[in-house]
């Protein structure tokens, strides 16, 4: 077996690839439903009609894709830097818990300040927070994937103390939560009698702001060659730390927003389990899209059918929504074998 | 509470062994895997499969070194995936690995949802004994310390002694490492590089595997959601901070277990006013803290993360 790397990929092949990913990754899960003693098309048929088969299925698949498509953004920009940022689940609660500090009561503006003062603080705190690993990584060489994965770990333990302990609202009938953000600071909802709110559209704003900088300015020509050659770009010059340390106040602050966004938008009040994953998740999806900053919104959707499919699916059929985990990670192996056989072309011989 | 007294307690420095267990297992694994050049970040999905099919193994009637045996064959297969990935097709070590992380993880979940669907405390299996080896087991404080543990953790010591033969003192372990730094000059001597790697990662991630099987057949005796915590990366961290030697990847596993086991004890004996939440960080804060100690002279194998694909340079 020999691998030949192709000299043109055609751009059929490039939108095609994820697709292709996609369908392989659900002919191998069917083999789990199969295993639940359900029909592999019956369930999957299940899955997109709970997820996108009314107005309200639809509304809820967008409300998740939300803080899917910061989180696949904030991914997106710094692995595109070489910069692995894992801790997008960190950085959400980060987002998160400004908003819970900044948004309770301490300060109050009209909703047309608050929102955006909220969402800015949100952000310069998630940033700021990504610097620490982003800065022991250029100064000590310390490997930024494992301290940015051990403080997802840390910053848990953090909101855990939080709300059972001095943040905890005494008027939740000891539930460990914090108290609810001011009526000034709630996003508005976008659909009447949905959940679908103003960060869906914040969203798409950053996915569009991203996608403008990566290809048409300076910044984000700066992330894509420090990306591709740390050497190359260094000696030609270009300010190589300053576009690290700008890639990382982006991808902590866009990470961050998904924290802002979910508290403000859906919950209210600051949990536990204010995100299941997403900070992971968008790995998954800033992958399915091959990095590019529009194809998050696509993927973001696609991860969010999947999991609110798999809700409505596993209870009309008798299986673990685990299922929609696993689909998502087969998703994630599966892009890479597509992505890489648009590059290159196996022969035997 | 005095601290210096915990030192002179027998339980202190069992449990210390007990903790460290899956961690030397871990490091070990992630060890062999890293010196053939291959970062293998699915260690936390790869000890989670672990530590569910070793406990649905003896769950379902099967024994208990059967199921340690089974574990390390989802290892191996799980291995045998991520060099598929990264050692033939030269993929993303860093993306396939928190793949296989996401896949571990989603799927022991899924599948132990799926033996026992409606069950809100997860039953019990009885684990390993404690050993009870004649004349060492009565030595004094060894005895209790290293003979007195559950047979797993006596395999993991003996792994570490194996594995450093081995890696340092015969031939398959120079092939292996110089697989890790020059896989052109070992193809030049006629190695397999592939195959060497491939080899590695697998036998990389059954050791994982294993370490996670340790957590549900000897420390408990049940499965739960989200039982490895961590403790994978935290294995990665432990390499680095080793320098990619066996000897100090059990010493670092030992003295990381050491503080697990005081911030444990101070934890439950102490009425002070810090949260215990805070004494939860302290593992990861240390294995932050080990990580940046060590990284700046850390001597990482030349060839890690870089793929070998035959005539490209």
């Amino acid at each position: 077996m020999r691998l030949e790397p192709r000299e043109s990929v055609a751009l059929g092949w490039q939108v095609g690839a994820p697709l292709l990913a996609v369908i392989i990754a659900m002919a191998l899960c069917s083999g789990l439903i199969l295993w639940a003693g359900a029909s592999p098309l019956s369930a999957w048929g299940l899955l997109l009609k709970g997820a996108l088969g009314s107005t309200f299925a639809l509304t809820e698949t967008l409300t998740r894709a939300t803080p899917l498509i910061f989180t696949g953004l904030a991914v997106a920009v710094a692995f595109r830097a070489k910069l692995w940022n894992i801790g997008g689940e960190g950085q959400f609660y980060v987002g998160a818990c400004m908003a819970t500090w900044l948004g309770t009561g301490l300060i109050t503006l009209p909703a047309w300040l608050m929102i955006p003062f909220l969402f800015l603080t949100g952000a310069l705190a998630g940033g700021l927070f990504l610097l620490i690993p982003t800065w022991l990584k250029t100064q000590l060489k310390a490997d930024e994937v494992v301290t940015t994965l051990l403080l997802n770990f840390v910053v848990l333990l953090v909101v855990n103390w939080l709300v059972f302990g001095p943040w905890k609202d005494p008027m939740a009938m000891g539930w460990p939560q914090a108290a609810p953000v001011i009526d000034q600071a709630m996003l508005p909802i976008l659909v009447p009698k949905s959940s679908l709110h103003l960060g869906f559209i914040l969203a798409l704003a950053c996915a569009l702001l991203m996608w403008w900088m990566m290809r048409f300015t300076i910044w984000g020509f700066e992330i894509r060659a420090v990306g591709a050659s740390l050497k190359a770009s260094t000696f030609a010059g270009m300010p190589v730390r300053a576009t690290i340390i700008r890639t990382a106040l982006l991808s902590g602050g866009l990470a961050a927003m998904a924290g802002v966004s979910e508290l403000c938008g859906v919950k209210g009040y600051l949990t536990l389990d204010l995100s299941p994953g997403f900070g992971y998740s968008g790995i998954v999806v800033a992958m399915l899209a091959a990095l590019h900053p529009l194809g998050v919104v696509l993927s973001a959707i696609f991860i969010a059918v999947i999991y609110i499919g798999a809700d409505s699916m596993s209870r009309a059929i008798n299986i673990s929504n685990y299922i929609a985990d696993v689909t998502t990670a087969v998703c994630l192996l599966m892009v890479l074998l597509a992505m890489f056989l648009t590059r290159y072309r196996i022969r035997w011989k | 509470m005095d601290i210096l007294s915990l030192f002179l307690e027998t339980g202190f420095w069992l449990a210390m062994v007990r903790m460290a267990t899956p961690l030397i297992f871990g490091t070990m694994g992630e060890l062999i895997c890293e010196r053939a050049g291959v970062l293998n970040l699915g260690i936390e999905g790869i000890m989670a499969a672990g530590c569910m099919s070793g406990w649905t193994w003896v769950f379902l009637g099967g024994t208990l070194w059967g199921g340690v045996l089974f574990a390390a064959c989802v290892g191996a297969a799980l291995g045998l995936l991520h060099a598929v990935f990264t050692v033939h097709l030269g993929l993303s070590q860093h993306v396939t690995g928190l793949g296989i992380t996401m896949l571990g993880v989603s799927l022991s979940s899924f599948v132990f949802r799926m033996v026992l669907p409606q069950v809100t405390t997860p039953p019990k299996i009885v684990p390993f004994a404690p050993l009870d080896i004649p004349v060492l087991s009565t030595l004094p404080f060894i005895g209790p310390v290293l003979f007195s543990q559950t047979a797993l953790t006596l395999l993991a010591f003996i792994l570490v002694g194996v594995t450093a033969y081995v890696l340092l003192r015969t031939p398959l372990g120079l092939a292996l490492r110089m697989v890790g730094e020059n896989p052109l000059a070992a193809e030049a001597q006629g190695l397999s590089v592939l195959g060497l790697r491939t080899g590695a990662v697998m036998v990389g991630s059954a050791f994982m595997a294993v370490g996670g099987a340790f957590l549900t057949l000897a420390a408990f005796d049940a499965f739960y959601i989200g039982m490895v915590n961590g403790r994978g990366w935290i294995c990665i961290a432990l390499v680095v901070f080793s320098s990619w030697k066996p000897g100090k990847a059990l010493l670092g596993a030992l003295l990381f277990a050491a503080f697990d086991a005081i911030q444990m004890r101070v934890q439950q004996q102490s009425i002070s006013a810090i949260p215990y939440q805070f004494y939860l960080m302290l593992p990861y804060l240390c294995s932050i803290l080990a990580l940046i100690t060590m990284s700046r002279k850390a001597a990482y194998p030349k060839a890690l993360l870089v793929p070998f694909r035959k005539g490209e340079r």
